[in-house]
């Protein structure tokens, strides 16, 4: 085990979906009936190759299935290996960015039901994320609503690239419900692929297009600050997931600027963004996207600004790092702990309810 | 500090502003229904003639797009950058405590008074009967 990381809080692995037929038993007959007669399966995110190096380290991919699906697995990976005391279960899967609205809410309930029963009650370190479907709003609330009352569910889980900006008011109802539940809304890498993911069309390579995540990291972030999302839902929390940490900085420092300049265009922002941003937003440390430097590491974090924001994780099983290396190295001690157990704490308020 | 006459009322009516070198410094005095105001004509951004920029209201909301627009006039923004200043204070408005313009005492004085002194009328002509602008630089 690695003494570093004991007793921390994960707030990012990934247990894998199977397939459609894992999650048959979780729908109703119509959609029992649809996916089998439509022979429709491999809902697997294109954000996610399965076979690709980033969505499962060598020496985590089980010897048969899909990254992530072994349950004993995770546990010894993800859990035993790093002393976890809680991690949160984020399911990449299809059903949040699937073109038809009602077929995605379908995979949605059913891997939130399959989630409580098959993970979420067999290991009561795990906690895990609402699955919702993004491009369905309405459905999105219903779905929040149906599973709210379970508290090992801690947040709402939504992709980076949507079909609008988080900003637009077509997305209201999601933070209203996020809010009303207490609920923060995770933000991950990941797109439904309306639009080419870069702003100047569809880049040749993964390499291009993973790299590039962060521009629409950055998207959502001035979306929700200058439409005034924080003001409207001044208890709504954000907490980005495999952003990426270091392109943060100069990000905050390029939005205070410009918006000197220009604030009266939305004169609702009426303080220094990175302020809106510090309160409001989180961020998860795998990826942290810095050379194995400790006096670089310790300056990045120093310019972030604020020792609330990072939250432990190991992205599991995306390879991130090899052995049990989560923790960049150089990364300052006391921020560390905040990182790994406070500032978790208090970003996923239910799990206050847990420990004493 | 010296105690500068720069214009005479008449010339710098209510919503206008002059721009004149006192000292050899660059100062702009303003007149806001009445109300005369003297600031350094240089941004303490990167120095550009502030008060050559657009004298506006102040612009704030009462909610996302909800917008409001008071204190028409009283406003200078910085022709480079766009950052607002009150001219009253100098102040900026995104950080009024760190980020502001130099601001110098302004008062109005009759010729009469001014002609006995201690001011100074380097290139304006004083007459008895008028008032004046005077700026203490
Ligand atoms: S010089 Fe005035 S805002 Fe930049």
């Amino acid at each position: 085990m690695n003494a570093i990381t004991a007793g921390a809080i994960d707030c990012d692995i990934h247990p894998g979906v199977p397939g459609i037929r894992t999650l048959l038993p979780y729908m109703n007959d119509h959609w029992q009936d649809a996916f089998v007669s439509r022979g429709a399966d491999d809902f697997d995110l294109a954000s996610y190759p399965t076979a690709a190096p980033i969505t499962c380290r060598d020496d985590w991919r089980p010897t048969q299935g899909k990254p992530g699906t072994d349950f004993t697995l995770l546990q010894s990976q993800a859990l035993d290996a790093f002393g976890t005391r809680f991690a949160i279960c984020n399911p990449l899967y299809g059903g949040a960015v699937a073109v038809s609205e009602s077929m995605g809410a379908a995979i949605c309930s059913a891997i939130n039901d399959w989630m409580r029963d098959q993970w979420l009650s067999r290991d009561p370190r795990l906690r895990a994320s609402i699955v919702v479907p993004a491009q369905a709003p309405h459905l999105a609330v219903e779905e929040i609503e149906r599973l709210a009352g379970d508290h090992r569910f801690v947040q709402i889980l939504l992709p980076a690239a949507a079909e609008l900006l988080y900003g637009k008011s077509y997305y209201w109802p999601i933070w209203q419900t996020a809010v009303k539940h207490g609920l923060p809304v995770g933000i991950h890498a990941g797109s439904m692929f309306r639009y080419a993911p870069t702003s100047n069309g569809w880049p040749s390579h993964y390499l291009h297009d993973y790299v590039s995540q962060s521009q629409v990291f950055e998207d959502q972030l001035l979306s929700l600050v200058t439409e005034g999302i924080f003001v409207r839902f001044p208890e709504l929390r954000i907490v980005l997931l495999e952003s990426g940490v270091t392109w943060l900085p100069g990000f905050l420092w390029r939005h205070r600027k410009t918006w000197r300049g220009v604030r009266a265009e939305v004169p609702w922002v009426d303080r220094p963004p990175p302020d809106i941003i510090r309160d409001h937003v989180r961020l998860t440390m795998q990826p942290f996207d810095a050379p194995p430097d400790p006096q670089v590491v310790a300056e990045m974090c120093d310019m972030i600004g604020s020792d609330d924001m990072l939250l432990f994780a190991t992205d599991y099983p995306h390879w991130q790092f090899d052995a049990t290396d989560a923790v960049p190295i150089g990364f300052p001690p006391d921020l560390l702990r905040k990182a790994m157990f406070d500032n978790p704490m208090s970003a996923y308020p239910r799990l206050k309810e847990t420990v004493a | 500090m010296g105690k500068h006459v720069v214009a005479a009322v008449s010339e710098l009516p209510p919503g206008s502003r002059r721009l004149v070198t006192v000292r050899g410094r660059p100062i702009a005095v303003f007149n806001l229904e009445g109300e005369f105001y003297a600031l350094i004509n240089r941004c303490p951004h990167q120095g550009a003639g502030l008060c050559e920029g657009d004298v506006t209201g102040l612009i704030t909301a009462d909610g996302p797009g909800r917008y409001r627009i008071s204190r028409k006039g009283e406003i200078i923004r910085c022709p480079w950058h766009g950052w607002e200043f009150d001219i009253r204070t100098g102040q900026s408005w995104c950080e009024p405590s760190r980020i502001r313009t130099r601001k110098y005492p302004v008062e109005v004085a009759n010729g009469a008074s001014l002609v006995k002194g201690p001011y100074l009328a380097e290139t304006v002509a004083v007459s008895v009967e008028q008032d004046y602008v005077v700026v203490e630089v």
